[in-house]
């Protein structure tokens, strides 16, 4: 049910990807979203797709379940091809009424596509391999030049990893709710939209107050161990970069100045 | 007669199709007739509240099936919604489903789902809540400014307000003191003699339900381990407590004393049964010259 949404879930696994410092795998994503938009032609996508299928093997996450992560934005997917499909201009190889398809865009719908899609499964390689915990210690790690600016890198980094950590709990919590309250014949799934909201009444009061009683409880726990902000504050699990990490990234670095050279000269 | 509720087979996976998937039923098959009062014990996680969901037809079975009246519950959308009414269950902690701004309004939700005349649900809630002991004076106060243990008993009137043939309690007793135990077991047991409904009740504790419960299933690491009437399921105290079970101190005294060659009845498990069977004993050991 709700618990098997997968947005941000984590996979453990003892894989190279796994244990990749997530500051590097960060980087390498952000890498890898720019390569993404410099690649305009058949030989750079290929590249792409090669670089992002090597990852998913290395990381031994299904394909199946990352695709899994493009299905909710599928309907996105379909308009922007076929938006591009119809709106570019070149060549018509096919016209009937209004609808003009030419070779351009049938070239450019499918980048697109392909483009979104890789996009999103590149994101969630990242998601999926690297725990919550993790993924915020390596952006605060990554953000903390901004604490120079006085940017609360650490409360947004504390606030996230708090967000991250409830999440599956308030699903949880959710589940429950739902079905005490069909056990007393609520109906989430029939009536009109005005019937719908207010049949979840019952579910969003009791979450929320929940929610409220969880957060009041974590607060006091967290004072009652002393916690008052990042200041001098040390890690049970500091980051470290290994060899592993540089070779990956002089990889992607690789990987980019690649790219570029292509956009440039238009391979 | 024919089992008012039956498992065929009962199987249920978590997370099909993920990494995490996990069986936490497997092959259950149980029979409840209609008045028993069956007590299900397990340890922590032995699946005892995924198999109760499924007998409301909350969760749906991987394989298997479950039978009301010995129709499959999922035979049909408005079945399924049906057994709802005619199965109902208390949730661990209950108290944290109360939404509304009254507790009447709160009992009044499950009767009011089932369309139910106005007059129809004032005689429901109000005969609830005087099973469970909620005053009527409560009744018009807000659920959240009450105790934990009343909540706890509104949230348990929630549910026997829609008046279901099987009433199934998931832990009505965690986290109470001992009164506060026994009295929400007494208020269960008049609901069951006053209704003649079956009681499904579940819990961690064997002393409290020995003394109520017509028969005992216990749950182990997804299976049904032994299922009889308390006293059969007592005798093998060595392997309940393989499974991280006591059986009642009581039960343990009645073998001893057994051993020791006294007549004491293997079916003596409560206090009350011991006093009587050692007065029998001395009785019997005085009348003899
Ligand atoms: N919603 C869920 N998703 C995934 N796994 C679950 C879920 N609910 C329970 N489980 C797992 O299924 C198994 C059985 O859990 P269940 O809640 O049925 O146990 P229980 O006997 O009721 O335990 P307790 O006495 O602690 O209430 C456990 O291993 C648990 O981790
Ligand atoms: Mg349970």
């Amino acid at each position: 049910m709700l618990r098997d949404v997968t947005l941000g879930q984590y996979f453990p696994g003892d894989t190279i990807v796994h244990r990749l410092d997530p500051r590097t795998k960060l980087t390498l994503t952000l890498i890898y979203i720019v390569a993404l938009f410099l690649a305009v032609d058949y030989f750079s996508y290929a590249v792409m797709i090669v670089v992002l299928a090597a990852c998913i093997i290395i990381s031994k996450i299904k394909l199946r379940v990352i695709l899994r992560g493009v299905k909710p934005l599928l309907i996105v997917i379909i308009i922007t091809g076929l938006l591009n499909l119809f709106y570019t201009k070149g060549e018509p190889i096919l016209s009937f009424w209004i609808i003009k398809i030419t070779v351009e865009g049938i070239k450019r719908a499918v980048f697109m596509i392909l483009r979104i899609v890789m996009l999103i499964m590149g994101s969630f390689l990242l998601t999926y391999t690297t725990s919550p915990v993790a993924l915020t210690d390596g952006l605060e790690s990554l953000l903390s030049p901004l604490k120079k600016l006085r940017f609360p890198v650490h409360e947004l980094a504390m606030m996230m990893s708090i967000a991250l950590r409830f999440i599956p709990t308030l699903i949880e919590e959710t589940d429950k709710i739902m079905s005490a309250q069909k056990a007393r014949g609520a109906n989430f799934e029939t009536g009109n939209l005005f019937q719908r909201a207010k049949a979840l009444l019952p579910l969003l009061i009791p979450l929320f107050i929940s929610a409220f009683r969880r957060a009041d409880e974590l607060a006091v726990a967290m004072e009652s161990r002393c916690y008052n902000g990042g200041e001098g504050r040390t890690k049970m699990k500091s980051l470290h970069m290994a060899p592993r990490d540089w070779i990956a990234l002089f990889l992607g670095a690789l990987l980019l100045a690649g790219m570029i050279v292509m956009n440039v000269y238009k391979i | 007669m024919a089992p008012i509720i039956k498992t065929e087979n009962l199987r249920h996976l978590y997370s099909e199709g993920t990494p995490f998937e996990h069986v936490a039923i497997d092959d259950i098959n149980f029979s409840a007739e209609k008045g028993e009062i069956i007590g299900i014990i397990g340890h922590t996680g032995s699946g005892k509240s995924t198999f109760i969901q499924h007998l409301n037809g909350l969760l749906k079975p991987s394989s298997g099936r479950v039978l009301f009246n010995g129709e499959d519950i999922f035979s049909s959308k408005t079945f399924t919604h049906e057994v709802r009414f005619k199965v109902g269950l208390v949730f661990q902690y209950p108290e944290y489903q109360l939404f509304e701004e009254t507790v009447y309004k709160d009992i009044a939700f499950g009767p009011k789902n089932m369309k139910l005349s106005e007059e129809q649900i004032d005689i429901s809630v109000r005969g609830a809540a005087e099973f469970v002991g909620v005053d009527e004076e409560l009744l018009n106060k807000s659920p959240f400014d009450l105790s934990g243990g009343q909540k706890r008993r509104v949230a348990i009137a929630g549910v026997m307000a829609m008046q279901p043939d099987v009433l199934i309690l998931d832990e009505p007793t965690a986290g109470l003191d001992p009164s506060g135990r026994d009295s929400i077991i007494t208020n269960i047991l008049r609901y069951h003699d006053a209704t003649g409904c079956t009681i499904i009740l579940v819990t961690h504790s064997m002393e409290e339900i020995a003394r109520s419960v017509d028969r005992l299933v216990v749950f182990n690491k997804g299976h049904i381990m032994m299922d009889g009437a308390p006293s059969e399921v007592f005798e093998h105290d060595e392997e309940l407590r393989s499974v991280g079970l006591s059986v009642p101190e009581v039960s343990l005294v009645a073998k001893r004393l057994r051993q020791l060659g006294l007549p004491i009845d293997r079916s003596v498990y409560t206090v009350e049964q011991a006093k009587k069977a050692l007065l029998a004993v001395r009785g019997g050991a005085a009348g003899a010259p």
